[in-house]
């Protein structure tokens, strides 16, 4: 299937879609070339990282990709392809959501379930959400500096009361020591170590 | 073209280590550095240091303000943080940022009346957040300036930030702040415009083209103001080149003395 994987990278959508076409017709599994699709990405993600490809091509990647999940997810019979739940959100009083879309959008090439709440949540909407879809992770965005005092009230809600559930964080002004110091249990830099984060959390 | 410079932000390397231990002079140093590169205003920002913003910033402004005879920019959201930090600046300040959100509007405008500050301002408001399209934009914008001038600040203290986003993710983004400019301008001639440059450059490489690109065509639609780092050289030239040929530079007199001190090359 090394034609869906080429065709993913290159973020060429009509190729993914005859490229999983032609392999249901040879016979391979659905599940098969939902792997198949999740790793294409897997690849543009350690590319983006480093620096060999650009927010624009990731974004016709994940579109291609989509577009060949949409085709196989019917055909799987009862299996769960998911990595798992994850809710996410900017903080109240903050409508950035560039940064937030990006990572939504690798989480879920990714193979995530991601429920995107938009932007300005209020710490409640994010516990009415929890209880509603039982996410295994919670992202958080905050890009100023003045709605980083939300994060750290959001986070510390849904871990008081939820504390099973993982805690991820990001935008620009947050860093580590901030994460850290929020009791948030992880934190990326960029939207693809934010896949890579939500990965190491669940296992 | 006014000139803030960005420098003296805790979310930029080695700036929260100086402000943290209160290093005079190396803040002192940062803001002399900008002003002999040609900034007008120096911006001051500690938003990252949440718990000691209300205490640091007014000591940024003390500490630029003894080291340059320049006024700062004042940037925060917070209005604590920023009636400290007004409360002794000397000269008129400007402030970064009010917007029309009936809140951050309402805590801010008190603070530009009473320090007859100049006022950056953002094309944001409750009803639409930060408007993907021109048309919105121009519309809230056109209304905020409406606002402060009827609050009683002068056209010419009002610097309007048209909201610059990236292109990566929307190939659109750069021509609808172009467009929010022009259409602003249309309707108040006098207002200014400022807005830092580089999130049009999010996420793709050789950022620095496209954002000395960016600038001319925002210059050419009637930006007159940006927040930068005066030591970009290239970036500089080319706002020397962009006046010279925009006829906002009389006789050249800029571009030829910016030429004469090697500048240009």
């Amino acid at each position: 299937m090394d034609y869906i994987y080429a065709y993913v990278l290159e973020g060429d959508t009509e190729g993914v879609v005859k490229g999983v076409k032609r392999a249901l017709q040879d016979g391979i599994e659905p599940a098969v070339i939902i792997d198949c699709l999740i790793n294409s990405m897997a690849e543009v993600g350690v590319r983006m990282k480093n620096g060999d490809m650009f927010v624009p091509e990731v974004l016709a990647s994940a579109e291609a990709m989509k577009e060949g999940l949409q085709i196989v997810k019917p055909l799987l019979s009862g299996e769960n392809y998911s990595q798992g739940k994850i809710v996410i959100g900017t903080v109240a009083g903050d409508l950035h959501d560039i940064g937030k879309n990006l990572v939504a959008m690798l989480l879920e090439s990714a193979g995530f379930d991601v429920v995107d709440l938009g932007i300005d949540v209020p710490a409640e909407k994010f516990m009415a959400a929890i209880e509603e879809h039982q996410p295994a992770i919670v992202g958080l965005s905050a890009l100023l500096t003045t709605t980083m005092e939300t994060m750290k009230k959001t986070v510390g809600a849904i871990i008081a009361r939820y504390p099973s559930i993982r805690v991820i964080v990001g935008g620009a002004p947050v860093s580590q020591e901030f994460a850290d110091s929020i009791n948030a249990h992880g934190y990326a830099p960029d939207a693809a170590s934010a896949a890579d984060l939500a990965k190491r959390l669940i296992n | 073209m006014i000139l803030v410079g960005e420098k003296i932000n805790t979310s930029l390397k080695g700036i929260t280590e100086a402000v943290r231990s209160r290093d005079r002079e190396f803040i002192a140093r940062k803001a002399v550095e900008q002003a002999e590169n040609g900034a007008h205003y120096i911006d001051v920002n500690c938003g990252t240091l949440i718990d000691e913003e209300v205490e640091a910033l007014p000591w940024l402004v003390q500490v630029v303000q003894e080291a340059v005879d320049k006024p700062c920019c004042i940037d925060s959201p917070n209005p604590l943080a920023l009636s400290a930090a007004l409360r002794v600046h000397k000269g008129k300040p400007m402030i970064n940022s009010i917007t029309a959100e009936k809140e951050r509007y309402d805590s801010i405008i008190k603070l530009v009346q009473e320090y007859n500050a100049a006022i950056v301002a953002l094309v944001m408001d409750d009803e639409h957040g930060m408007p993907k399209d021109a048309p919105t934009r121009i519309k809230v914008g056109v209304r905020l300036i409406a606002d402060l001038v009827q609050a009683g600040v002068a056209l010419d203290d009002i610097y309007i930030d048209p909201l610059i986003q990236p292109i990566s993710t929307d190939s659109n983004m750069a021509l609808v702040a172009v467009d929010t400019i022009r259409g602003i301008r249309e309707v108040y001639p006098g207002v200014h415009f400022m807005c830092g440059l580089s999130n049009v450059s999010f996420g793709l490489p050789r950022r620095g083209l496209l954002n000395r690109t960016f600038l001319v065509m925002c210059m050419l639609a009637g930006l007159d103001g940006a927040i930068l780092d005066p030591g970009n050289r290239e970036m500089m030239s080319m706002i020397y080149a962009a006046e010279a040929l925009l006829n906002r530079d009389a006789y050249l007199k800029n571009y030829l003395k910016a030429y004469r001190s090697g500048l240009l090359d």
